[in-house]
């Protein structure tokens, strides 16, 4: 057996145009990130719906990575499980990525070294490209010949995916306005790979781009970015926090947007030029000490938030059961990643629902929100302040690693100017005035919620908080009728704030029997799902649920199908097993679809799942 | 000591701070603690220091963890807020809403079991980060509440009520704070009422962290023989360090310049320290760290106020945040817009 060097259709291959799946093997720590994300980024400039998943390990340097490019005209854009083309980048990887292609499919390689024959399929056309002797004949230094190798296979994709290079072109020169010598580099490494493949190769593939004019609408962003932007359009003054993947970009987001945006330049009488913030962010020593801070701060009338992910959200335990009973406000973001423990620090899933749900001891219950893209990160943040402040209690938003950390197309996020944070019932000396007495637990609204006061306003709106057993006026008490009256009224009030909270988000199909339950990220892939499992004559509804405690609705839709399917990114079916505990739903109609082994969910993965149940 | 509550009217005429207000404002709820508790003379030293300072009451921010002593916030000025937090935590909520509002003053109290067990990392931060309170510590070397347990204060060899003696050795708070870097630093003992209350005036005026350790005995479970945490030891060991003319108040005639030394503080008055032994300076981190170890290693309790520097910035200054409360920041200027909105966004094109 041959490696083959020059293009040949071992496979019929249909042209098929903005539709198709490339997955990029490396390195971690070359550069090639940088790479990968500027062809994304083309291809989203080119108008044409596109993904970038990266498949990323806990490491810093030198372990294997992976990133996967889907283009779809049509707006799929889940994770893609079939790959029409392998970029093999990393030798200590090559026998698992060769044997990923799909028949018909492509390999590109570096083909300085010839390709160990025991790789070669007889159903891939292989694609040599001598990148690493490309670069070391062109550039100078040791670290430029490796960085640059990959600016030259993105060369090579231009050419053989039809990627306009004029974009690619105006994208470096943007990436490197500042550095004339690496913008000259790259553009250089970028028309070699570009030249070589025109030349030897036969371009474009037969799978292709075309431009489009699906995006113009549209932002590139990852959702930790959004969800930093919603927390400085929110309001938020305090924010602390404990560095953890795959969250540390909210802080490190919002830290970038406030000294942009929330700094004002003050003239010192010694002429110098000093700064005022508006804003204040603690990196705390842990955990615990994030969220005591974020209470502290929302105890006393700011906008305080933290970002974690599971094992914060473990240490966080405590002083959520704290700020649930002492019904203090607080607002957490919650990056899930894959546990249990330590798990895949870089892998998603969305394995802290339960945990998030009745986070602490005694009985808990927490206001849980889902978004599903970096658009909603953008605007539950802003609800998440909300809420936290009018039914006075922590809320926890549950993203992932997949929403968070990758660059999802996403509609150009808006902002109504006429907005103003809902603070909730906080009563002011004024209002004192006209009061006989205040009592912090006693006058409930319609929502089960009562007036709280901020300290530092008036004495006679002063109150003790304690997490310890406390009746309406907010006393001590070990009394039974006493405890339980709060303790009641708190469940109310958890209840009461569904009906505040956004719906489920449900697509009905004609005809259809079958109920498909979801959360979060899945929503792509399932709804892709559904498309597909139609196209088959298989109608299913699907229902993405949005926020927890569960609406009305979502009990309807369960009453509505004698099956449903739960699709989430778990092993013990978390999500199923809240709707049975919350809703009473009858468990055996709930079946579930678990994908957990870390990376992102595939319309596949749902398919398949589906149909196995149901018997082919 | 578990008692009634005191008739509303005063029974007799009661001096009026510059609020016009009496030591009765700041008082609090009835003391649930056990009679003779070394906590309620602390509580009643800090009542009178908030009225001789007069603080307004709405200005102040009571905040404790979990414990006897942080059951103490209770039962001092009753028109403050109050936050009775979780077991070690009080630091980080005092931390946070220190954040959210610098105007209001931060009496934080906490115990041996809260500050130097499972509080010992956030206490160690918040002396880093030199947050703007006062800190109390309510050292009386023992679990009073779980009954008799020996905390990370006890002296090796110190006995508990049942005899056993503690095998480990202690943190001091003291000692530890100096090392942190810590901006104010003082002991106290609880049976010394006259050298408690000006130093937690010092404390509450200082800009910064100010941590005092006050000997505060247990007398359920800390306060037999063997008992390096008794009344009667602290008094039998007790070397007073330092006296000195709290800020604000007059310097008397009676107190010679020559020898004293100053050290100003924040708003400006001086504090002028008296009966200074040979050579001591409370303004040299060191000296004061190797004076304490010095007594310590000959069984002595050091007490008094030991280090003082108003000079260094606090959580605010290093984060250069609005002269007034964040919290107190309107939203109109919080608010980048929805024209921001659009420019911010095309960076994600």
């Amino acid at each position: 057996m041959t490696t083959l060097d020059t293009p040949q259709d071992l496979a019929a291959t249909q042209v098929r145009v903005n539709d198709f799946a490339v997955k990029l093997a490396n390195v971690n720590g070359t550069g090639s990130a940088s790479a990968n994300g500027l062809l994304m980024r083309a291809i989203f400039r080119m108008g044409i719906p596109v993904s970038g998943k990266n498949l990323f390990p806990s490491n810093i340097q030198g372990l294997p990575t992976w990133y996967e490019i889907r283009v779809n005209g049509s707006g799929w854009t889940a994770r893609a499980l079939d790959y029409d083309l392998m970029v093999a980048m990393n030798a200590q990887t090559y026998a698992a990525d060769v044997t990923e292609v799909r028949s018909g499919g492509y390999v590109l390689y570096d083909s300085t070294w010839p390709l160990d024959a025991a790789l070669a399929r007889d159903d891939v056309t292989f694609l040599g490209v001598p990148l690493t002797q490309m670069c070391v004949e062109a550039f100078e230094r040791p670290k430029e010949r490796l960085l640059l190798k990959n600016i030259c296979y993105a060369g090579v994709l231009v050419a053989l995916l039809d990627i306009d290079i004029d974009v690619v072109a105006t994208l470096v020169d943007e990436t490197f306005a500042k550095n004339e010598r690496l913008r000259e580099s790259n553009q250089r490494a970028l028309r070699m790979g570009y030249d070589y493949a025109r030349e030897h190769l036969s371009c474009p593939l037969p799978f292709h781009l075309s431009a489009m004019d699906a995006t113009r609408d549209s932002i590139l962003i990852d959702g930790n970015t959004a969800t930093a932007l919603g927390c400085l359009y929110a309001g938020a003054t305090v924010a602390a926090w404990y560095p953890i993947t795959p969250s540390t970009s909210v802080m490190d987001n919002f830290t970038s947007l406030c000294r942009t945006h929330r700094r004002q330049a003050v003239h010192r009488p010694d002429g110098e030029i000093d700064y005022r913030n508006d804003y204040l962010i603690v990196q705390a020593e842990d955990e615990l000490a994030a969220l005591g801070m974020v209470l502290g701060a929302n105890w006393n009338g700011a906008r305080a938030f933290t970002a974690t992910s599971g094992p914060g959200i473990s240490l966080m335990n405590e002083l959520l059961g704290f700020g649930y009973y002492t019904e203090i406000p607080a607002v957490l973001i919650d990056v899930q990643r894959t546990g249990p423990s330590t798990g895949m620090p870089t892998r998603t899933q969305q394995g802290d629902i339960l945990a998030c749900a009745y986070a602490s001891h005694g009985d808990t219950k927490h206001l849980l929100l889902f978004p599903a893209n970096p658009a909603e990160c953008f605007d539950f943040a802003v609800r998440a302040f909300d809420l936290a402040e009018r039914f006075q209690t922590p809320v926890i938003v549950l993203t992932d690693l997949d929403i968070g950390m990758n660059d999802w197309v996403v509609p150009s996020l808006t902002w109504d100017d006429a907005y103003l944070p809902d603070r909730g019932r906080v009563l002011t000396s004024a209002d004192l005035d006209v009061m006989a007495e205040f009592h912090r637990f006693a006058d409930e609204d319609a929502d089960f919620v009562t007036p709280r006061t901020f300290p530092g306003e008036d004495s006679r709106g002063a109150y003790f908080v304690r997490g310890s057993g406390h009746d309406k006026y907010g006393g001590y008490t070990e009394i039974p009728d006493k405890y339980q009256e709060v303790v009641d009224r708190l469940a109310l009030k958890h209840a009461a704030a569904a009906g505040h909270m956004p719906g489920p988000v449900v697509e009905r199909r004609d005809r259809a029997r079958i109920g498909v339950i979801t959360v979060g990220s899945c929503d792509l892939a399932v709804r892709e799902a559904a498309e597909l499992l139609d196209a088959t004559g298989l109608p299913v509804d699907v229902m993405r649920i949005r926020s927890f405690p569960f609406q009305a609705e979502v009990r309807e839709f369960m009453a509505a199908h004698e099956t449903c399917f739960v699709i989430e990114q778990n092993r013990d079916a978390q999500l199923r097993s809240l709707l049975v505990l919350e809703t009473g739903v009858d468990q055996s109609k709930l079946k579930s679809v678990l994908v957990y082994g870390g990376f992102p969910l595939s319309a596949k993965h749902v398919v398949d799942g589906i149909r196995n149940s149901l018997g082919g | 000591m578990p008692s009634i509550a005191k008739p509303l009217v005063p029974l007799q005429h009661l001096q009026r701070n510059d609020l016009g207000l009496t030591v009765r404002d700041y008082e609090g709820a009835p003391s649930t603690l056990c009679g003779g508790c070394g906590h309620d003379s602390v509580t009643a030293a800090l009542i009178e220091a908030l009225f001789k300072l007069g603080i307004p009451p709405h200005k102040i921010a009571k905040l404790s963890g979990i414990g006897c002593s942080s059951k103490t916030p209770a039962y001092f000025v009753r028109g403050a807020h109050g936050f009775n937090s979780v077991h070690g935590r009080m630091a980080t909520i005092a931390t946070g809403a220190n954040a959210a509002n610098r105007e209001l003053t931060y009496v934080g109290i906490s115990g041996d079991g809260d500050s130097l067990s499972i509080g010992l990392g956030h206490l160690a931060h918040a002396i880093r980060r030199n947050i703007n309170m006062l800190y109390v510590i309510e050292n009386n070397g023992v679990y009073g509440l779980t009954k008799g347990q020996f905390s990370a204060s006890a002296d090796i060899n110190s006995k508990s009520k049942k005899g056993e003696p503690n095998l480990l050795p202690p943190i001091d708070p003291i000692v530890m704070a100096l090392s942190l870097g810590a901006t104010f630093v003082a002991r106290a003992f609880s049976g010394d009422k006259d050298r408690l209350i000006p130093i937690l005036q010092a404390g509450l005026s200082h800009k910064g962290f100010a941590l005092i350790d006050v000997i505060s005995p247990c007398i359920q479970f800390n306060d037999h023989e063997g008992s390096t945490k008794s009344y009667l030891f602290t008094r039998q060991h007790e070397v007073t360090a330092t006296d000195f003319v709290p800020p604000r108040e007059e310097i008397v005639a009676a107190v010679p310049d020559e020898g004293a030394i100053s050290v100003t503080m924040h708003d400006g008055t001086a504090m002028r320290f008296r009966a200074v032994p040979e050579g001591y300076d409370p303004t040299d981190r060191q000296a004061v760290a190797r004076f304490v170890e010095d007594h310590r290693a000959r069984g002595e309790v050091v007490t008094g106020l030991l280090y003082a520097d108003d000079t260094v910035a606090d959580l605010h200054d290093l984060n250069k945040t609005p002269a007034a409360a964040l919290a107190s920041v309107t939203y109109d200027r919080l608010c980048p817009g929805s024209d921001a909105l659009v420019k911010l966004q095309a960076s994600f094109r």
